[in-house]
């Protein structure tokens, strides 16, 4: 079966006054439908470089990054664009919610993108997540936990192949956290989504299906 | 996906209402004077374009008597006999409307009769004893004659057949005859034929059309202050727009929308408010055309003797012209935004950098700017010939001292800072100057507008002054008569020179100097003359040199156009006579050569006085004495009634440019008011942290009210010498070029210190509202601040 993310011998480095700094050196990875997978490590070991890599936010110094089967490096700015639009969803860590729209409308955006509006999976997800009560209001009216999960909410409303989430609860106190993941978890199953999560908490990481380490560059 | 990311993108809008009032009222505004003054302009251009094509002139070579007003039908009959393909036309004054008439079946084919009769042919324009004019004229002619209105007649005259016309004027001569532009070949020459007439060259006929042109640049310049100051507003509120959505545009990217799209979108979006704006811009534009056109009506006839309608049509070339300077407006204040956008990388910060204008870079670009503006400026001081010069002068000057402005207040905010004692205030100056940054662009609005009120201000209070002495020179005589007729004329010589203490007639003759049209004037040398002209320039022996006929004396105006100067000589008749001075003359824009009676009836003996200027200790009694001796009421005018009429006249002149004073400056409060209020949402997090600490909010919105009456203080302090700087271009370029002549500068700091308390009441004005949102605002707001900084 083909893997939904195949990274193949990635290497990226960023320039600095002392010349180019590597992040990562040759990373070999591969993500199968419907699997969840914990990527760790040390901050700045790379965690988050790599999840832009997956997403298409950024492009490789050398080797290829497939999506569905599809390497992206080549790709152009537009398609890298429309690939992330059908079959990816990104959670980042300060939510990105759109402060012009109420939560009912950043739920659904993601899936008008698309062009895969389901008001009656917007709707369930807003009931799973505790939202109900918050649809009309705008994220500047809600609290942390409260925006994370609309942004949850968004990224599985449009149903994508692969959810990238970059320390997704890294804002919540523990036991909001928890509630959160469990719920995500429950419902990325239930959408069919494969899933990479970045996490520094090895309780979280411990409930993801597989776990990888960044260090050094190389994953171990 | 693209009606998602547009829906995601207005949406901006509709949760920030005030800032989409910033930019539709900034740009309608900005629109609305700039049309409006091209909507006065261009009704007053079609009017002259009527006036020209319905009089013939500029068009046609003409024939004209060498000395007096009329020709006799004999001399057009033997014209026409000898080979002369000429038409004729009576001109005259009925019930104070200009009467023309002409002959349709001479007329050159250039005259379009079937448009004036609006009924398509020759014969419906040759009806018995019918006229035809604008509604406005025909208005004034209805108790009197058979007006027929049509929209192609030019304002202020009616146009008939010519019998009508000369039966209706009690006539039965000519006033010229318009030469066709096909003559037959061998035709003998006038000379042989009428040799008391003269052909008049096109190019030497009055075109109102360029004497006016100076009035229009002038209304020009001030409708194009007028949008540089609105699009201050419209670049500060789109800054802001775009500085605010930076978030939103790197979420949009991420969730995958193109940036070319995005790019895409927002032009459109820009696009399409800045249509909106602009077309409330044009109705507003229309208001105020409407509002000020029978001021300027009145300020041409009395300036330049031209008729303009006082009727405003919708005409697409000021409308087009709003339209298209709005959308080139908004697409420079946006196209800066755009690129930045457009070079952004999708990972940058989505945090609202800080205001770009605050980066040390864009300070150095800023003085770059202001010293490569101020370097044109002065290479145009030194340099620049003519009206678009000066103009281009007064751009570089406006400029340069507003990119200078935010230069020279950084440092005061900085040296008050080191300065300041107690944490409150060192507090209050380092945040004036974090604040500074993002109202530099309205500072800017509210320094042109301040700088353009002094130095409109002090041009025209020194005119004033100028004009006011200028009356009193040359309104010397306290009863002026003026008899239509030469040979009544001739008849009341003795009686005037038995009542009056001094008679002074008046002669004139139109001539040329250096190519350029003038007129001759005769006058008495006398006492009046001596005692009252003052000159600009002379020589020791002025005045007895012209009562001798030795030397003439020249106006500004033809002194600064042919560069003729004391000791210069312009030759008349087949002599060339010295100039022995310049005089100044404000009152109209032609050149124009003084010489004594006697040289002037050498030079042209058909020429008799018919206008009289009487001295005398009792003026009624002469008066009434004139009247005994048949003289109507109507040819006699006072000296007070003239001097009245002249600076009414004057005060009407200035009344548009007093009511563009007022609009500019309103806008630029308006700017401030929008500028304030856009930033008091940004300014949350800097304020909050200060409340947390002990300030109440009364006392942060007081300081805040202070912050704005500083700013304005300062900017005033700077618009006075520009002010100055821009009145000096007025008075010795602009109106060198425009009118001929240059007028001394006065200074009146009373009115400049009204001046800075009107653009401090009216900062003061502006901040009031955003300081009493932040008077009140709810501690859970504030508290908000840290909550979402955590």
């Amino acid at each position: 079966m083909t893997s939904v993310l195949h990274l193949e011998q990635v290497e990226k480095a960023y320039a600095s006054g002392d010349g180019p700094v590597p992040v990562l050196r040759g990373v070999d990875l591969s993500v199968a439908p419907a699997e969840t997978l914990a990527l760790t490590g040390e901050s700045g070991s790379g965690k988050s470089t790599l999840l832009h890599l997956a997403a298409g936010l950024e492009t490789a110094d050398k080797g290829a990054v497939r999506i569905a089967g599809r390497d992206i490096t080549p790709m152009s700015d537009t398609a890298r664009a429309a690939l992330r639009r059908q079959d990816v969803a990104v959670i980042f860590q300060q939510f990105n919610l759109i402060p012009s729209l109420n939560v009912a409308d950043n739920i659904a955006f993601q899936a008008r993108l698309a062009g895969r509006t389901d008001a009656a999976l917007a709707a369930e997800l807003a009931e799973r997540l505790g939202l109900s009560a918050q649809l009309r209001k705008y994220p500047e009216a809600l609290s942390g936990g409260q925006q994370q999960r609309v942004a949850i909410a968004r990224a599985l409303a449009a149903r994508p192949r692969l959810l990238l989430a970059d320390e997704p609860t890294g804002n919540l106190d523990e036991a909001t956290a928890q509630t959160v993941m469990t719920e995500m978890l429950n419902l990325v199953t239930e959408v069919g989504a494969a899933m990479l999560l970045v996490t520094h908490s090895p309780t979280l990481a411990a409930q993801m299906g597989r776990q990888v380490h960044l260090s050094g560059g190389l994953l171990t | 996906m693209r009606r998602a990311a547009l829906h995601a993108l207005l949406s901006h809008w509709r949760r920030h209402p005030l800032q989409l009032f910033a930019f539709l009222a900034g740009l309608a505004l900005a629109t609305g004077l700039w049309s409006g003054v091209q909507a006065i302009n261009a009704e007053a251009r079609a009017s002259y374009d009527a006036a020209a094509a319905t009089l013939g002139e500029g068009q046609f070579d003409q024939i004209v008597p060498r000395t007096g007003d009329v020709i006799a039908e004999a001399d057009y009959v033997s014209l026409r006999r000898a080979g002369w393909r000429v038409s004729p036309v009576i001109e005259g004054r009925f019930d104070g409307v200009r009467l023309l008439g002409l002959d349709p079946l001479s007329s050159p084919g250039q005259f379009d009769f079937g448009q004036v009769a609006d009924s398509g042919d020759v014969q419906a324009f040759m009806g018995p004893g019918q006229l035809f004019a604008t509604a406005e004229t025909a208005q004034r002619l209805e108790a009197t004659a058979q007006v027929i209105v049509s929209s192609a007649a030019a304002p202020g005259i009616a146009v008939g057949d010519i019998g009508v016309v000369q039966r209706m004027l009690g006539r039965s001569d000519l006033s010229r005859l318009l030469i066709l532009p096909e003559q037959p070949l061998g035709r003998p020459p006038l000379e042989q034929i009428a040799p008391h007439l003269r052909i008049q060259p096109s190019i030497q006929t009055a075109d109102v059309g360029e004497l006016t042109d100076s009035f229009h640049l002038n209304l020009t310049a001030f409708g194009l202050l007028s949008f540089a100051v609105g699009l201050f507003i419209v670049h500060s509120t789109i800054g802001l727009a775009f500085e605010q959505r930076r978030g939103l545009v790197r979420s949009l990217r991420a969730l995958g929308v193109p940036l070319r799209q995005l790019v895409t979108l927002l032009a459109a979006e820009v696009l399409l408010l800045a249509t909106l704006g602009a077309g409330l811009g044009i109705m507003l534009g229309y208001v105020m055309a409407a509002v000020l056109l029978p001021d300027v009506a009145v300020t041409l006839r009395g300036l330049y003797g031209a008729d303009v309608s006082g009727t405003l049509q919708f005409r697409p070339e000021w409308w087009a012209s709003g339209l298209a300077i709005a959308l080139l407006g908004s697409a420079v204040a946006a196209s800066g935004q755009l690129w930045q956008i457009g070079r952004m990388s999708i990972l940058a910060s989505a945090r609202p950098r800080a205001w770009f204008m605050a980066s040390g870079r864009t300070a150095l670009w800023q003085a770059v700017g202001a010293v490569a503006l101020a370097a044109g400026a002065l290479l145009l001081t030194l340099f620049g010939q003519g009206l678009i010069a000066s103009f281009a002068l007064l751009g570089c000057f406006l400029l340069a001292a507003a990119l200078t402005l935010p230069l020279l207040i950084r440092p005061v905010t900085g040296w008050a800072e080191r300065r300041a004692r107690g944490p409150v205030a060192a507090w209050f100056w380092a945040d004036t100057r974090q604040q500074l940054p993002g109202l530099s662009l309205a500072l800017m609005a509210l320094l042109l507008a301040v700088a353009a009120n002094i130095g409109v201000s002090t041009m025209v209070s020194s005119f004033r002054l100028t004009f006011v002495a200028f009356l009193d020179q040359r309104l010397a005589a306290e009863l002026y008569v003026r008899i239509d007729e030469a040979a009544d004329a001739q008849a009341l010589v003795p009686v005037m020179a038995t009542h009056a203490d001094e008679v002074l007639p008046l002669m004139r003759a139109d001539t040329t100097a250096e190519g350029l049209p003038a007129q001759v004037l005769g006058v008495r040398v006398g006492p009046t003359y001596r005692e009252n002209w003052v000159f600009l320039t002379a020589s020791t022996d002025a005045w007895d040199s012209l009562a001798a006929g030795e030397a003439i004396v020249t106006n500004e105006q033809i002194a600064r156009r042919a560069g003729l100067w004391v000791g210069d000589t312009v030759p008349l008749a087949d002599k060339a006579y010295p100039i022995a001075a310049v005089v100044g003359d404000y009152g109209n824009p032609r050149g124009q050569l003084i010489v004594g009676e006697a040289l002037f009836q050498g030079l042209y003996p058909d020429v008799t006085a018919q206008s009289f200027g009487l001295r005398s200790a009792d003026p009624t009694a002469l008066r009434s004495t004139l009247r005994a001796a048949g003289v109507p009421d109507s040819a006699m005018t006072d000296q007070a009634a003239l001097k009245a009429f002249s600076l009414q006249i004057f005060e009407r002149t200035f009344a548009v440019t007093a009511a563009l004073n007022v609009l500019t400056l309103a806008v630029a409060g308006f700017a401030m008011l929008m500028s304030l209020l856009t930033l008091a949402d940004q300014r949350l997090p800097q304020l909050a942290p200060v409340w947390a600490l002990g300030l109440t909010r009364r006392q942060l919105g007081r300081l805040e009210l202070m912050r704005a009456s500083l700013f304005a203080l300062l900017v005033s302090v700077v618009a006075v010498p520009v002010g100055l700087g821009l009145a000096w271009v007025l008075l010795a370029k602009v109106n060198v070029d425009a009118f001929g002549w240059r007028l001394p500068m006065f200074l009146f700091p009373g009115a400049y210190a009204i001046l800075a308390c009107a653009a401090i009441a009216a900062a003061v004005l502006a901040a009031l509202w955003p300081s009493l949102r932040l008077m009140r605002t709810p501690p859970a707001r504030l508290l908000q601040v840290f909550a979402h900084e955590r």
